[in-house]
């Protein structure tokens, strides 16, 4: 079988204990495009987002059946190592999760903890992951100082840049500019827009127009159940799901 | 009439809720008061006492023979010994208590019945008075043979500071945001890496804290170290030898019938609670420097 999505997830089912967060969620995420997952809160993207790189793993009681196959392989097998599948995608966050540590080592931790010693290979990993994020220009000066000095914006912008460092195939986004003013959110938008180039985004957002924006791939999701997918001017423009069409047009939210 | 105004009544009300902000208000402030007053008097009583006690000679001796009777020497046995066992004390249950805070908190699901009885068992040792801990030291010592030494202290008073120490730690390791963990987990670090790389970091402050907090409990206890460190007029020399503290030097110099010597006393418990602060602030200011990274 020919590889033709990054990510596959098969028949997955995800249970908080009891209560049932993902009811048979079928999805294909295609490289080099940007698929948004939109739907209400509390429909379960932060869960299908974090079953993607096994986050959910550290989650108290939590229960995961089906497949979700990453390059063919089944990230849920039994002898899977998850550090490396976690190393094969960036996380961005809701609110920008800085290290407690400078902005250079920011940026070199993923790298560091995966064997890179050498100073100048670190050194031109910095400057061209900030770069691609358009941060390099703004922090090249002050590479020493805690992550943490910068605006929020900038910190977004240096958490993307700390998840490409490591050199991952996919990049994960859940809802990564909830927290920042607009201005930053288009920032972070237009570097999406940007790297999709080279790798398969995935955002989830609960902000239409955001969605509107940056989707090439658009899945929707409802209480637990994905209702549709497709591409996504096709989902805009005329969606197969009477529950779908009324979120688009703003009837549910 | 239904829709009639109460009247008078609110204002009433309101005098009186004004009259308990002020009652509560003057609580506060004067509960504020009595503790400063109190470590001001604490302190100055010490002082005041120690002054002519006070001299190069009492840091810079050990006891000449009859020094408890009012003869020449000083504390210099007490001062180092009780240094080495505080030292040695808070580094061993330093050594127990971060894996432990750690694991609390990162290696055991946060829900976890065990982890839950593991804090409860802490505190209750918190609780469990530092005599206790000497005479358990002692009977510990006497099954395995050892004699009253230096390492026995260190290991008894080890005891006594682990779960003050580990229960502080991990109180602000589990202040450390489950997302920050999140985000050093998805770049394929190993719980360890997370655990040392990015959740010490951050909570160092408070671990600084834990640490002195600790330490200042060790130091400045009497009880577990007279059965196990014992009292010595030398300056212990190996880590088989008895050592003094100066809790003890404190109280035999206090329990003598002469003045001169009582006023030793008061000195030396101004020279402990001068070695409490001093390292106290030395360890905060260089850990300023070292902890300007860590994310608010």
């Amino acid at each position: 079988m020919p590889v033709s999505a990054p990510i596959s997830i098969r028949n997955l089912n995800v249970f908080y204990g009891r209560h049932q967060a993902l009811k048979n969620v079928d999805l294909d995420i295609p490289d080099r495009k940007i698929t948004v997952i939109i739907g209400p809160s509390g429909c379960g993207k932060s869960t299908l987002l974090k079953s993607m790189n096994r986050l959910l793993d550290t989650v108290d009681g939590v229960r995961v059946q089906g497949e979700i196959l990453v390059d063919g392989e089944n990230i849920y097998g039994p002898r899977v190592e998850v550090t490396r599948i976690r190393k094969k995608m960036g996380l961005l966050s809701q609110k920008p999760q800085v290290l407690p540590m400078s902005i250079y080592d920011n940026v070199v931790y993923g790298p560091r903890i995966h064997g890179v010693r050498r100073k100048k290979e670190l050194d031109r990993m910095v400057e061209h992951y900030l770069s691609v994020c358009g941060l390099w220009d703004e922090v090249k000066d002050r590479l020493g100082q805690p992550a943490s000095e910068l605006s929020l914006g900038q910190q977004q912008r240096l958490c993307l840049a700390r998840g490409l460092a490591v050199e991952p195939e996919i990049i994960l986004g859940d809802e990564p500019t909830s927290a920042l003013d607009p201005q930053s959110s288009q920032n972070v938008e237009r570097r999406l827009m940007e790297i999709k180039a080279d790798y398969a985004v995935v955002v989830v957002t609960h902000i239409l127009r955001q969605a509107r924006r940056i989707a090439d791939h658009l899945a929707f999701l409802y209480m637990g159940e994905l209702l549709e997918s497709g591409p996504a001017v096709e989902v805009f423009a005329d969606p197969k799901h009477p529950r779908t069409r009324a979120y688009l047009t703003g009837e549910i939210s | 009439m239904m829709f009639e105004r109460t009247g008078t009544g609110l204002d009433g009300n309101l005098r009186r809720r004004k009259r308990r902000e002020a009652m509560f208000k003057g609580l506060m402030i004067g509960s504020t008061a009595l503790v400063g007053a109190s470590l001001l008097l604490i302190v100055g009583a010490i002082i005041w006492k120690s002054v002519p006690a006070l001299s190069l000679s009492m840091i810079t001796q050990t006891p000449k023979g009859g020094y408890y009777l009012g003869k020449e020497g000083g504390i210099l046995n007490a001062i180092l010994g009780s240094l080495y066992l505080g030292l040695g004390a808070t580094v061993t249950a330093f050594a127990i208590s971060l894996p432990l805070a750690l694991h609390l908190n990162l290696y055991r699901k946060s829900g976890a019945q065990s982890a839950g009885r593991t804090r409860l068992f802490l505190d209750v040792l918190w609780g469990v008075p530092s005599i206790v801990y000497g005479v358990f030291g002692f009977l510990v010592m006497m099954a395995v043979g050892l004699r009253v030494s230096l390492l026995a202290g260190i290991l008894t008073v080890a005891l006594l500071e682990f779960p003050i120490m580990s229960r502080a730690m991990d109180e602000v390791v589990r202040l450390v945001p489950r997302e920050l963990r999140e985000a050093s987990d998805s770049l394929g670090a190993t719980r360890f890496e997370t655990a040392f790389k990015v959740v010490v970091r951050q909570a160092a402050p408070g671990i600084l804290t834990a640490v002195l907090m600790a330490f200042g409990r060790g130091i400045g206890d009497a009880a577990s170290v007279l059965f196990t460190a014992g009292f010595t007029d030398r300056v212990p020399h190996s880590l088989l030898q008895p050592a003094a503290t100066l809790p003890l030097a404190i109280f035999f110099q206090l329990g003598t019938p002469f003045p001169e010597v009582q006023q030793r006393a008061y000195a030396s418990a101004a020279v402990l609670t001068l070695i409490v602060l001093l390292i106290s602030v030395t360890a905060r200011r260089f850990a300023r420097r070292k902890t300007k990274h860590v994310v608010k």
